[in-house]
């Protein structure tokens, strides 16, 4: 009932006052920087205090429950006094097995770094030829299923006979590991690439190298970094159990020499060190995948 | 019987397994240097196969088309084709979107000061110099068309193939976008042949209007000539005579004579 009223007084409105509309000049008002820093600050500190929050709740009751007499595990002040050597002097080496956590991890990470590496390669190519190719999908896709489900550690006996040293047994056992998601992903990748680009491909004649750079590479990258940054986490995951067979320096042996020696202590530091490692990698290649994929992984 | 394209009795049929479907019968049709033919038909009719073996992106069972004589039965860049979709590469800016065509059909006869200009000159073509380094993600659908068919254009086709071109876009963009089209063919008298499934268009656009029957087995029912002069307006020919009529044409063919049983 409103509407026809407002009409008429606005169509009457009009022809009478029309002024010139003026020009204002857009004014962009920019906050003085005190009250910028402080709206900055707000910010950052609404995401770190939840998690130092919660963080501090968990250390108190882990430290009620484990300080009580009788507790099978130390407090985490006690973790703290018992490993601050090791945490303050990750360098020492005194020989042997013997030596800070920072060589401990790099070791480690050696392991994995090559392992890794060689997976990926292997894996992004062997994925390319099952997505690529229906025959080869056919024929080693069945073994795959099969493969893939088959536990890290059962590889180790079977690559320590192969072998016959601890470390190349351990690098094989990464691989193992890793390759399959990376290989399932990347042909997930390539067979999604849709029909419209393999169209423009052969309207356009790109070669297979052209193709395989300018089309494949970038259509399927999200999926392979999917593939990519499982992998990296099984890895990491496969390395400690593998070391702890294996011995020598590791992170894994580390924890499994501290075992032995009832330094339950320096067990969780590493725990700790494992755990922030790990989140570590998986970020560095979720970062990679961004840069890569220039952020169009989301289309 | 000259003529520049040549579709000569091509017929396909799909086989799945021991069942085959035959979708088309037996098209034999001859579209001028410089012509625009329109494909207008129900959906299902095979019309899309049709530019598809045309643009070699799939092989004909029977007859075969011939470009300047020559039989074609791979894709080539003589043969351009603007995806309904678009297909742009999203990992690409629009620029490159472009110089990648440019840069493949012309890496042996152009050098790459002149590729560059080749590039931008078919980006003005279609008005999109000035998103040149935006990605596809960050246009609208009627500029992806838009840079879709400098793309094309920039492989100097000796025929332009459009899929439905304008199908995904809504009817103002569509018809800014039919405007540009018609633009560029006058410029530069492209052969052009267009699937489209939009009674006005057909007729704004093209010299002829070829009109298929229902699928399977899908043949040419008639061929239409529009003989309107260009260049022509749209707003103009609302009224025309001629127009109106050969609207008329093309709706009776599609609604009374071989209405599209499946549409409820």
């Amino acid at each position: 009932m409103n509407m026809p009223l407002a009409k008429t007084e606005t169509a009457s409105a009009v022809p009478v006052a029309r002024p010139a509309a003026t020009v204002l000049p857009l004014q962009i008002k920019r906050a003085p920087f005190r009250e910028r820093a402080i709206a900055r600050a707000i910010t950052i500190a609404e995401h770190l205090l939840p998690p130092i929050i919660v963080l501090t709740i968990a250390l108190v009751v882990w430290e009620i429950l484990c300080g009580r007499p009788g507790a099978t595990l130390p407090p985490p002040s006690q973790v703290l006094s018992e490993t601050w050597e090791l945490i303050v002097d990750p360098f020492y080496d005194r020989g042997g097995i013997d030596k800070g956590l920072f060589w401990h991890l790099s070791a480690s990470l050696q392991r994995v770094a090559v392992g890794y590496c060689l997976a990926a390669l292997a894996g992004i190519a062997l994925g390319t030829l099952v997505g690529q190719s229906t025959w080869a999908m056919r024929g080693l896709d069945p073994m795959f299923q099969v493969l893939r489900t088959v536990p890290p550690l059962a590889w180790l006996p079977l690559s320590l006979a192969a072998f016959r040293q601890g470390q190349p047994a351990a690098i094989f056992v990464i691989f193992i590991t890793a390759i399959w998601p990376i290989i399932i992903n990347t042909a997930v990748g390539i067979r999604n690439i849709p029909q419209d680009f393999r169209n423009v491909a052969a309207v356009l004649r790109l070669n297979h190298l052209e193709f395989f750079w300018k089309i494949m590479v970038p259509s399927a990258a999200p999926y392979i970094f999917t593939g990519l940054r499982i992998g990296i986490g099984l890895s990491w995951l496969a390395i400690v159990a593998a070391e702890m067979l294996i011995g020598g320096v590791g992170i894994g042996f580390f924890i499994w020499d501290a075992w032995n020696s009832s330094r339950i202590s320096e067990i969780i530091l590493a725990l700790v060190y494992v755990g922030v490692i790990g989140f570590i990698l998986d970020r560095i290649v979720a970062l990679l995948a961004t840069i890569v994929t220039r952020g169009t992984a989301a289309n | 019987m000259k003529g520049y394209l040549k579709v000569d009795h091509v017929g396909k049929t799909f086989n799945k397994g021991a069942h085959a479907t035959e979708v088309l019968t037996d098209i034999t049709l001859t579209i001028e240097k410089g012509e625009y033919v329109s494909i207008i038909g129900h959906s299902g009719c095979g019309k899309s196969t049709l530019l598809n073996i045309v643009a070699g992106l799939i092989t004909s069972t029977t007859g075969g088309v011939l470009l300047e004589e020559r039989e074609v039965n791979e894709p080539g860049p003589d043969r351009a084709v603007v995806f309904q979709n678009h297909s742009l590469l999203p990992w690409l800016t629009v620029y490159d979107n472009v110089s990648l065509a440019v840069n493949k059909v012309f890496s042996g006869t152009k050098s790459r000061a002149e590729r560059h200009d080749w590039v931008m000159h078919n980006l003005e073509l279609v008005q999109m110099t000035h998103a040149k380094d935006k990605r596809p993600g960050e246009i609208s659908g009627g500029m992806k068309q838009r840079v879709g068919i400098a793309r094309a254009l920039a492989m100097e086709p000796k025929v332009l193939l459009l899929d439905e071109p304008f199908g995904a876009l809504d009817a103002l963009t569509r018809a800014h976008l039919q405007d540009s089209v018609m633009a560029i063919h006058q410029k530069l008298g492209n052969t052009v042949m267009m699937i489209t499934h939009d009674v006005d268009e057909a007729v704004l656009l093209s010299d002829r209007i070829v009109m298929m029957t229902n699928g399977p087995a899908a043949r040419i029912g008639e061929i239409l000539d529009v003989p309107l002069a260009r260049p022509r307006k749209r707003l103009e020919l609302a009224g025309n005579q001629t127009y109106l009529k050969c609207r008329q044409r093309v709706l009776e063919f599609l609604y009374e004579r071989h209405r599209f049983v499946e549409a409820a």
